[in-house]
């Protein structure tokens, strides 16, 4: 488990920080609500996930709660089976 | 009542929270027209003060040119205050039509349509020519006006680092199965005052069959050789799908936006837009105004010129002085503060000199990048940047920060 929380948080970092960005995050960091991951930029997230794990998730289950840490992905990975 | 004191403490507890916040924003009541030199009541209830303006989107001093005023006098005349209508029942005049041609032909397009305003030109144009079969893929850093519209649009969103054209491709790679995908960003952004890179993002473009939507609205009419906008600058005129700009800043600085682009765009924008459809034609008045202005920016690239020269000017005058600015080459030159507190005491401090200029900073940008942004203008002559570079040389000096690094500046004042 502890090798997906990484891989999401260092693909978050990549994905979501300028290069002098300096704000740290870790898995219990607000993404959504602390402004590091807006709105419009969910999608990539939710791609990431879902190619990288090989599962679709549902609309209705990609709600800006279940993205807002990685601790949430997680969470919501294991409706997955993917632990 | 419905607002009774319980309501009216709800609001009041949120205005005092705001106030707290230390963002609550306050108007500066101007005694004069727009110009270089104005006349300003500030606090409110102070005593007028005669100051040089460095804040005014008034980039080619055309606001309160007289042949400009004349022009909208007559428009006035000839054709009236108001038309009392929206564009497609009883609101488009000759002149309407007029203006939308010229618009056309400056910024190189096939075709244009007015809107109110810019802010209601990218209100309308996404949900006007997008759907949910399609991907807009914008700029991290695109006006809020953009951020709005996009919201307001069923296609699907998503976003780039700002002017990462590696970012950029990566996101076109990942939609490629979209119906349209639109590359959306600023010509000229209009904090940082850097400039897009549209022929980087008209090659990815073409590459991935993608489209562009520049917002030129800090460019239009005086960047690029002729001021035809960043898609001059750039090489690539004829070549973005949508151009949305104002004719509220360069352009006369009244009021009044347009959708300049594809026919076919531009058509689907009068067929379905909604600020276009459902609010009041622009006046005849500013139609006027605007119309002139375009004949004045055709005819001669003297105010463009001159803009040029005084940011050059004024861009090297900063860094001699010792002042840390963003690099660029546009008329917007933001001087780095990086500190809240310090960003408005420097203001502060300008406005006694008798230079009008306003610090900027979280959350209208990110946190540690307090900045007075300041903004030249053709209506600049060389006396008034000389005075300016004075006053930002002696409030620098009273600071302590000429020729000091950023984190010098930041171990001094703090982020």
């Amino acid at each position: 488990m502890s090798e997906i929380k990484n891989t999401i948080l260092d693909y978050v970092k990549k994905e979501y920080l300028e290069e002098d960005d300096d704000r740290e995050i870790s898995f219990d960091t607000p993404l959504i609500s602390g402004g590091i991951v807006d709105s419009f930029s969910m999608v990539s997230l939710k791609r990431f996930l879902e190619t990288k794990f090989t599962i679709q998730i549902p609309d209705a289950k990609a709600s800006p709660e279940a993205f807002d840490s990685v601790d949430n992905i997680i969470r919501l990975l294991e409706e997955f089976n993917i632990r | 009542m419905a607002f009774n004191n319980d309501i009216r403490n709800v609001y009041q507890k949120e205005l005092a929270d705001i106030r707290a916040a230390g963002i609550f924003k306050e108007e500066r009541v101007i005694c004069s027209p727009q110009d270089s030199e104005i006349d300003v009541e500030f606090p409110a209830g102070a005593s007028r003060k005669h100051v040089i303006n460095m804040c005014a989107n008034n980039y080619l001093g055309l606001s309160s040119h007289p042949d400009v005023v004349e022009a909208a006098r007559k428009g006035l005349d000839s054709r009236g205050y108001g038309m009392s209508s929206v564009r497609f029942i009883c609101g488009t005049q000759d002149i309407h039509k007029e203006l939308e041609g010229k618009l056309s032909k400056f910024l190189g397009c096939e075709d244009t349509i007015l809107f109110p305003s810019c802010m209601d030109a990218n209100a309308g144009v996404f949900e006007a020519v997008l759907n949910e079969q399609d991907v807009m893929i914008s700029d991290r850093l695109v006006h809020a006006s953009i951020v709005d519209g996009m919201r307001l649009c069923k296609a699907k969103t998503d976003t780039f680092k700002h002017s990462d054209m590696g970012h950029l491709e990566e996101k076109l790679q990942l939609h490629a199965e979209a119906r349209v995908k639109l590359i959306i960003t600023d010509g000229a952004f209009s904090m940082d005052g850097d400039l897009a890179r549209l022929d980087q993002v008209v090659t990815l473009a073409e590459k991935y069959n993608a489209l562009v939507f520049v917002d030129d609205s800090h460019a239009s009419g005086f960047i690029g050789k002729t001021g035809r906008g960043t898609h001059e600058h750039c090489g690539v005129l004829g070549k973005i799908d949508i151009i949305t700009t104002t004719l509220g800043k360069a352009l006369g600085g009244a009021s009044g936006g347009c959708v300049s682009g594809r026919r076919e765009l531009v058509e689907m924008c009068r067929q379905k837009a909604r600020p276009y459809l459902f609010s009041n034609t622009i006046p005849p008045v500013v139609v006027s105004g605007a119309i002139a202005v375009l004949d004045i920016i055709s005819k001669t690239t003297e105010r463009r010129d001159k803009l040029e020269r005084n940011t050059a000017f004024w861009r090297k005058g900063l860094t001699e002085a010792g002042l840390i600015i963003k690099e660029g080459e546009t008329p917007i030159v933001p001087v780095m503060l990086f500190n809240a507190k310090l960003s408005q005491a420097f203001a502060n401090e300008l406005y006694g000199e008798g230079i009008y200029a306003v610090g900027f900073f979280f959350p209208v940008v990110a946190k540690g990048q307090a900045r007075i942004r300041t903004q030249l203008s053709a209506a600049h002559e060389m006396h008034h940047l000389e005075k300016a570079l004075d006053a930002f040389t002696k409030v620098g000096r009273k600071f302590d920060i000429l020729h000091k690094t950023k984190q010098e500046i930041i171990d001094q004042y703090g982020m």
